[in-house]
């Protein structure tokens, strides 16, 4: 059975044209760019163009661009880097929604290492409150890390506002732009955060890849030491297939924005609106002005997630849940609970995420299949308007 | 993704005995809406004892679902007594095996049955008000249930006790004490019983450390929750705080307060302390 795949922001398709390229690496030009005779040395000038192409794309320069294997590498390099450079500073601000990627290195750093950490809160929206963010930022910080789009609603925070008020306090700014980058317009010539991490299997690159971008004259401390690839700012000889591939899905994916934003956007939209329409007791969590155009994250009243996902499945269709019990935690997504989305929705929580792929047919697979295991499992379940249940939360 | 066993998504997809008994006599209700699954068991048990019809509502996962739709096959045809026997690992076993993290979707089962067969006859629930102190404060676990899941099914780790009870499954802050419990169930000296001090404590010493408990593991615990306290004064043994940010005016802030950092303190200082809030 083909899936109906509408969990682009776990993964993505590698797009066709993408495979393509990169199929050469793994045959004839397996030579590694470092070498010193022609055979290695081709790939090295391919790999060269794909810096530059790749540069070009995002408005900076081929030099201020590190390889990595995935999104948390370049989290994990870009923040541990910041603190090391800074060794005065020992106070890191971030938020409450952030990807574990940052979230868990953010805790480990104030668990385990000492620093100090401020998670800045969201409202129910998930939107920062920048008045807090500026209060927050104090003369020993020495680094501020902000998503640039949520994972989980798809809500973005306005980083060239945050990217100003970090520039004019001098205090560093790293993005972790996995989720945005491909879907809405960045450039970097004109936004100016100092670190940028994305991903390439979010984007219809396979996985295996990703990219942090350094802006020159960032201070910097490498996280892999030992050959001299990248400069010496990321050792490890390079995933050449996987560059190739990420520089022709970032070609892909910015020839394709203007569709993402409209017909990507228009199928999202007609997805939302007709389950808002059909099943009662549903809402959307996230900012639905300011939200990337391919995801919709909607809660549905008095039913859990797993089970919804696993009735969708049966149909083919693959989507994710903010529910404790997909998420292998026992407590729902911290997202939402930093939202205060509550625990009546939160449990019910499903994101969709479409992608340049997605089709008619299957958003209108979603819309006659889903109401119907809404109706099923509200069947099943205890708790209903008329038996509001007593609720035994602590602090949340 | 769950490796569930083909019974678990057959009972899953079509579950038996779905729906509210009218003419139930037994009735009992376990989870809640916060802690992301809930069982509502009815029967129908006959004057000779024996359950004659079972049905379920269930708020929760897969494995949830499907646990009680087995449990209701189950308890067709059963007397009291037969009842009373059936275990959590009965459950699981006739959905041939759930995946460990799940072992708590059948734990619930066990104590719906509990509750039902107590409703029955007339008994106090063991459910609503279990044993001990509250351990788990993010999914309402005691010190009762906690026992009696490690001496029920030989649970040998922490991680077990979460499976199977879902405590510590949350902030994590009470795993010190389940791997405490833990040691003693399992019979060993536990390694560190830091309070309860042999000489009296003096005034001095009693608010040093109180303070320093206060800064080091209560006021980082409320925080994560976007809460805070300040320590206001002490008082002999009493401990006078103000809460702060999310705490302030929080519904439950009074559970907060005795079972977490009254429970802490007289944990870690003295079993005596009290502690009340400011201008209350």
């Amino acid at each position: 059975m083909k899936p109906i795949y509408l969990d682009n922001n776990a993964t993505t398709m590698v797009a066709p044209e993408v495979l393509d390229v990169m199929l050469p690496y793994f045959s004839e030009l397996y030579g590694n760019p470092s070498s010193m005779h022609s055979f290695g040395g081709e790939v090295g000038v391919r790999l060269k163009e794909a810096r530059a192409t790749i540069a070009a794309h995002l408005g900076c320069r081929p030099d201020e661009l590190i390889f990595t294997s995935c999104g948390t590498e370049g989290d994990n390099t870009a923040i541990r880097s910041a603190l090391a450079a800074q060794p005065d500073k020992r106070h890191l601000i971030t938020t409450r929604v952030e990807h574990p990627a940052v979230l868990s290195l953010a805790r480990h750093l104030e668990e385990k290492e000492g620093y100090a950490v401020t998670s800045l809160g969201v409202d129910d929206k998930g939107r920062l409150d920048l008045e807090e963010l500026s209060r927050a930022i104090r003369k020993e910080t020495a680094l501020v890390s902000v998503m640039y789009a949520n994972n989980e609603t798809g809500t973005l925070f306005p980083i060239p506002e945050i990217a100003a008020l970090c520039r004019s306090r001098g205090v560093l700014l790293h993005t972790d732009a996995v989720q945005a980058v491909g879907k809405v317009p960045i450039d970097l010539s004109e936004l100016p955060v100092d670190m940028l991490v994305l991903s390439g299997h979010k984007l219809h690159a396979p996985k295996g890849v990703g990219l942090l971008f350094v802006r020159k004259g960032t201070p910097f401390r490498p996280f892999l030491v030992g050959g001299h690839q990248e400069r010496g700012r990321r050792a490890g000889t390079e995933n050449t297939a996987g560059i190739i591939g990420l520089a022709k899905a970032l070609s892909l994916s910015l020839a394709n924005m203007a569709e993402e934003n409209t017909r990507v956007k228009v199928l999202r939209d007609r997805l939302e609106a007709g389950l808002l329409a059909s099943i009662p007791d549903s809402i959307v969590n996230g900012d639905p002005e300011h939200r990337l155009p391919n995801t919709s994250s909607i809660a549905f009243k008095f039913v859990e997630g797993e089970a919804i996902l696993l009735m969708l499945d049966q149909y083919g269709i693959c989507a994710s849940s903010g529910s404790a019990c997909t998420s292998g935690s026992l407590e729902p997504s911290h997202v939402l609970r930093a939202m205060g989305v509550p625990f009546t929705f939160a449990h019910g929580s499903i994101r969709f995420s479409l992608s340049r792929y997605t089709t008619d047919a299957d958003v209108d697979l979603v819309l006659d299949k889903l109401p119907g295991i809404i109706e099923t499992l509200r069947k099943m379940s205890p708790f209903s308007e008329d038996t509001v249940p007593t609720v035994a939360c602590t602090c949340q | 993704m769950w490796e569930y066993t083909d019974k678990v998504r057959e009972h899953f997809l079509h579950p038996r005995n779905v729906g509210v008994l009218e003419d139930a006599n037994a009735v009992g209700e376990v989870g809640s809406l916060t802690c992301g699954d809930a069982l509502k068991l009815y029967l129908k048990i006959n004057e000779a004892g024996v359950i004659e019809d079972a049905r379920f509502q269930t708020f929760g996962c897969a494995s949830a679902i499907a646990s009680s739709s087995v449990l209701t096959e189950l308890l067709k045809g059963k007397t009291i007594e037969e009842a009373r026997r059936l275990t959590n690992k009965d459950i699981a076993a006739d959905l041939g095996g759930l995946p460990k993290e799940k072992m708590h979707c059948s734990v619930m089962g066990q104590e719906a049955l509990e509750a039902a067969l107590a409703d029955y006859l007339g008994e106090k629930a063991p459910a609503p008000a279990p044993e001990g102190a509250l351990v788990c404060k993010c999914f309402g676990v005691y010190e009762g249930q906690i026992r009696r899941a490690i001496r029920e099914n030989a649970l040998k780790t922490v991680e077990e006790i979460t499976d199977f009870t879902k405590a510590g499954g949350g902030c994590g802050d009470c795993t010190e004490r389940l791997q405490a419990i833990l040691d003693e169930e399992l019979g060993r000296t536990a390694a560190s019983t830091a309070a309860a001090g042999k000489k009296p404590l003096t005034n001095l010493e009693r608010v040093k450390r109180v303070t320093q408990i206060m800064d080091e593991e209560i006021r980082p615990s409320l925080k994560k929750d976007s809460g805070d306290i300040d320590l206001v004064d002490i008082e002999g043994k009493t401990v006078i705080v103000a809460l702060r940010g999310a705490c302030k005016g929080c519904p439950v802030s009074h559970v907060t307060l005795t079972e977490f950092v009254q429970q802490r303190l007289r944990e870690l200082v003295e079993p005596d302390i009290t502690v009340r809030e400011a201008g209350k």
